[in-house]
């Protein structure tokens, strides 16, 4: 199976064909050779296959929120060739089992790479290590231990969980959100939050957590990832941590860098969310940080929810919005039209560096000859009011519904095998067939 | 078509002073008169009479206002209506005689209401109806005692009645509606 | 007026016109036949997901007099944890019919999520939403004022230059918000009294000035001290030591009542703790509006549910200017769309 790219622009400006042969990128520059595929790219950024190091894809055990399944497809149509999936299942995450089960399952579909992450305490209650190295040694090789949801707010557990996870090359990434200064919140405390009359959700209580983990990592000689980080304060931090050398990275999602806590104003449960929507100061800083390195990458945080978690009163609301289908337009919209990232950054954080941090391999050159062929054609000239139509996952909790975004993905490639073409997913028989050819071929010629 | 003047000042005075005396005939005299004006221009136009009865028999005439909102029948098929006050005599109304005074007397559904509130604050003796002007078109069986102006007129035509206390100037025209 | 949702979204006219509403409500009650027929054939629904027999039976009475059917609805107690049953209930009560909601619940902002649903097409009166808004308190609170300081006179009159003083749990208080959105719509000015921990982050954005001296405030000469109930769970929080040191820095004592002006107004949601927030003698004096807050209450929601009740259902989602302020537009209305109405310029 050989796909023909031409014409495609790469992050840097320059123009090239791309020739995929035996899921790895085989040629650039101006191709001639006649391809099984040919996909017309002019007009098209090629960009390596994104990574999220932050996808919640519900399954085992909350199927109809999302599955491996429909989190893949979601994420194909997003231009994603790999997420990692978040612990919070049921059960969690926080055994080999699991893991090698989720693994499977995104095998089996063949959307993208799914890489579990597995809990850093059993059952995310923060009392008690998970067998982190079976889950390390399994099949599913986990790199990333996070009882996202959950903060490790224990700061003796905290410290082991950083030393212990180290042993095995892993890294915690952590929910930061001191539980008691956040017990009930609903939003982001501020002048907003008191006139709504909903519990206030500080920004120190992120920011402090921050601080004591980054003091903990270098004490302890540890590598430590921060999710969803969403204050000008933590940015503060983060930068302060990274200025004495200490080994930690930093997220921000797209919709701390999009969204603001005016949003709330109506109390549309649409824009709950954890950790929730921050004031414009707030989205301001991220936006410098993710521009100057303090913020290593974006992740999605994509969090499906059913209709009716959604529905209702505010406080009943479950948080969480999903963003995968929406992610890049948002990046897009966020910081590259402001000229704070220019492609080249983009294909940094969304891509090469969270494959880094979760230590996935076949993303350290992007698009290069010999690289395993995962990327996606994005058109950055069009331009479209996001609706439920465009969403590929099981949640249509998106912020985005009824808004224009920039951008669409036009066709994705994963491992050499189309997920998305003409803006539209492959069908799921398709992918796993080929999926499963692909593999066959790989092992052959191997 | 151009607004077309039926009363003028002079003529307003003249048909309430002929109405004062009519009161005053058809009651023999201005015991236990009590006159109630329906908001607005109602009321306006009793505090008038009651100021004529006075001077006509010498003896003071207590005058009120009567809103009638609360009791209409159409509240939901119009923007909302905001209620004036009700000022009932300090003498009450039950017993006397109530002149019920309006400034223009059509479908007979306003008086219908101001029958209802009356019926809801006391129970007076007699209730009449005197009325600027009367133009047609009844639909109830409710008759004015007391008419300044019968004024024949089409469903399309509007009536305006502008009093110097809240117009600033003082005439009663008749106009083809804005369609 | 479509919805009553919060008090923020009133105009200074709006209100007065409120008010004014409530002053004609009021004389009813003085009648004989304390009823009037305005909402016959309406429905009004009081759906309380919070025990609140008081505002509860106000709402009821007010309904009552104005001929409205009134089904109470008590959602407290059943499973009413997770949205969806707020959806259930409002599509409930939309196949009964209701014509208003007439809603209390536990979280801040469920009136707006109903009024906006498109589940039910009712009007929707906001009767206290968590720590949000309690509109109707704050406008009998602003009534009472306006009555005690303008007597008959008040009709058409605001609250411009009176000094209001808010004493106690802010953080907490639905009460206290409403009041400060309208007594400074309304032209009063508003000072704030709490310690640090009950007043919400943020408060140096609203319109109002904030103290945590009681008697340095109280020296002022307020025209009103509005107390607000403590709740004794908070002192498990954190928010204050204990009754006794509350009660002692913040609460109206007998001595601190005793140095008000005698024609200083002293004013209290209910129910009252006597002895903690307020003094037994200063919550039954004479300068105590405490009772009639409460028969304001009635007369503030008779107006509230004829406005929103009477007239053409608009769209206007918060709007309460009756549409015919202008007496020329409103003629003009009138005549072109029911002969009966036509010269009732009002």
């Amino acid at each position: 199976m050989t796909i023909l790219v031409t014409g495609a622009t790469l992050a840097d400006g320059s123009s090239t064909d791309i020739l995929v042969r035996d899921g790895v990128i085989a040629e650039l520059g101006r191709i001639t050779q006649r391809a099984d595929r040919v996909i017309d790219a002019s007009g098209l950024i090629a960009l390596p296959g994104l990574v999220d190091l932050h996808t919640h894809l519900r399954e085992p055990g909350s199927e109809q929120s999302e599955t491996v399944l429909s989190g893949s497809r979601a994420a194909a149509i997003g231009g994603f060739t790999a997420v990692f999936a978040m612990a919070n299942t049921s059960p969690v995450a926080d055994t080999a089992g699991v893991v090698e089960q989720v693994m499977s399952l995104g095998d089996a579909a063949g959307y993208v790479t799914v890489r579990p992450i597995g809990a850093v305490t059993v059952g995310l209650e923060g009392k008690q290590l998970s067998e982190i190295g079976a889950m390390a040694h399994s099949r599913a090789k986990v790199r990333v231990f996070s009882d996202d949801g959950q903060c490790v707010s224990d700061a003796l557990l905290m410290r082991r969980a950083l030393e212990y996870v180290s042993t095995f090359g892993g890294v915690i990434a952590q929910h930061a959100q001191e539980p008691r200064l956040t017990e009930g919140a609903q939003m982001n405390e501020g002048t907003l939050s008191g006139e709504l009359g909903l519990a206030g959700w500080p920004a120190v209580a992120e920011e402090a957590i921050i601080a004591r983990d980054v003091l903990l990592a270098q004490h302890v000689g540890a590598r430590l990832h921060i999710c969803h980080l969403s204050t000008a304060g933590a940015v503060d931090v983060v930068r302060w941590a990274k200025a004495r050398g200490i080994d930690v990275t930093a997220e921000v999602t797209p919709h701390h860098l999009l969204l603001t806590e005016q949003l709330v104003s109506g109390y549309d449960s649409r824009f709950k969310v954890n950790p929730p929507l921050r004031r414009d100061e707030d989205v301001q800083a991220v936006r410098a940080g993710l521009a100057d390195g303090t913020i290593d990458i974006v992740a999605t945080d994509h969090a499906p929810h059913p209709v009716e978690a959604k529905e209702g009163e505010w406080e009943a609301a479950a948080n969480g919005m999903v963003g995968l289908e929406s992610a890049l337009s948002v990046v897009h919209a966020a910081v590259v039209d402001s000229g704070q990232l220019d492609w080249n950054d983009v294909a940094r954080v969304f891509s090469r560096t969270p494959a880094a941090i979760g230590r996935l391999a076949g993303y350290e050159h992007g698009i290069a000859v010999g690289s395993p062929a995962s990327f996606t054609l994005y058109d950055p000239a069009a331009s479209r009011v996001f609706d439920t139509t465009m969403l590929r996952g099981k949640g249509i909790n998106s912020p985005y519904l009824s808004t224009t975004l920039p951008g669409r993905v036009i066709a994705t490639v994963h491992r050499g095998v189309a997920t998305v073409l003409d803006g539209e997913l492959i069908a799921a028989e398709t992918v796993a067939a080929e999926t499963v050819a692909a593999a066959a071929a790989g092992a052959h010629r191997g | 078509m151009p607004a077309r003047t039926v009363l003028q000042q002079a003529d307003i005075t003249r048909a309430l002073t002929r109405i004062s005396h009519e009161i005053l005939e058809s009651n023999r005299g201005p015991d236990d008169l009590v006159i109630l004006g329906i908001p607005t221009r109602g009321v306006l136009l009793a505090t008038r009479i009651g100021a004529m009865l006075a001077d006509i028999s010498g003896t003071p005439v207590p005058t009120g206002s009567l809103d009638v909102t609360m009791y209409r029948d159409d509240l939901g098929r119009n923007p909302t209506r905001v209620p004036s006050p009700t000022q009932v005599p300090g003498g009450g109304i039950d017993g006397k005689t109530v002149v019920l005074v309006d400034d223009v007397l059509y479908s007979g559904r306003t008086i219908r209401a101001a029958l209802d509130a009356l019926g809801d604050i006391g129970r007076p003796g007699i209730v009449r109806l005197a009325t600027l002007i009367d133009r047609g078109h009844r639909e109830l069986p409710i008759r004015p005692d007391f008419v300044g102006k019968n004024l024949p007129s089409a469903q399309h035509e509007r009536i305006n009645v502008h009093l110097n206390e809240i117009d600033g100037d003082e005439f009663v025209t008749i106009e083809e509606a804005v369609a | 007026m479509r919805h009553l949702l919060s008090t923020r979204d009133l105009t200074r006219d709006e209100a007065v016109a409120i008010m004014d509403v409530a002053e004609d409500m009021a004389d009813v009650a003085d009648r004989e036949v304390r009823k009037l027929p305005a909402l016959r054939n309406k429905t009004v629904v009081n759906l309380f997901f919070e025990d609140s027999t008081r505002t509860r039976i106000s709402f009821e009475a007010a309904a009552k007099r104005l001929s409205a059917d009134v089904i109470n609805f008590s959602a407290k107690g059943s499973s009413v944890s997770k949205g969806e049953s707020l959806k259930d209930t409002a599509q409930t009560l939309a196949a009964i019919g209701a014509d208003a909601v007439v809603i209390r619940h536990g979280s801040s902002g469920a009136p707006r999520v109903l009024a906006g649903s498109g589940w039910i097409d009712a009007a929707v009166i906001n009767a206290g939403d968590g720590t949000h808004e309690h509109p109707t308190q704050a406008l009998l609170d602003a009534f009472t004022i306006r009555r005690r300081l303008h007597g008959s006179a008040a009709r058409g009159r605001d609250l411009d230059g009176v000094r209001v003083v808010i004493v106690g749990d802010i953080l907490h208080s639905r009460v206290a918000r409403s009041n400060v959105w309208l007594l400074t719509t309304l032209g009063a000015t508003v000072e704030l009294v709490a310690p640090a921990t009950l007043l919400p982050i943020g408060i140096e954005n609203w319109p109002v000035t904030v103290s945590y001296d009681l008697d340095t405030t109280l020296a002022g000469g307020p025209d009103v001290v509005m107390m607000l109930r403590i709740q004794s769970e908070r002192m498990h929080a954190a928010f204050f030591p204990t009754a006794r040191e509350y009660s002692r820095e913040w609460g109206l004592t007998d001595e601190r009542f005793s140095g008000l002006r005698a024609d200083s107004m002293v004013m209290h949601p209910g129910p009252m703790n006597r002895g903690l927030e307020i003094s037994a003698r200063a919550a039954d004096s004479a300068q105590s509006t405490v009772l009639d807050q409460v028969a304001n209450g009635v007369s503030i929601r008779m107006a509230v549910l004829y406005l929103a009740l009477s007239g053409e259902q608009d769209n206007t989602a918060t709007g309460t200017a009756p549409a015919h302020a202008h007496a020329e537009s409103a003629r003009t209305a009138a005549a072109q769309s029911e002969p009966s109405a036509h010269t009732e310029g009002r």
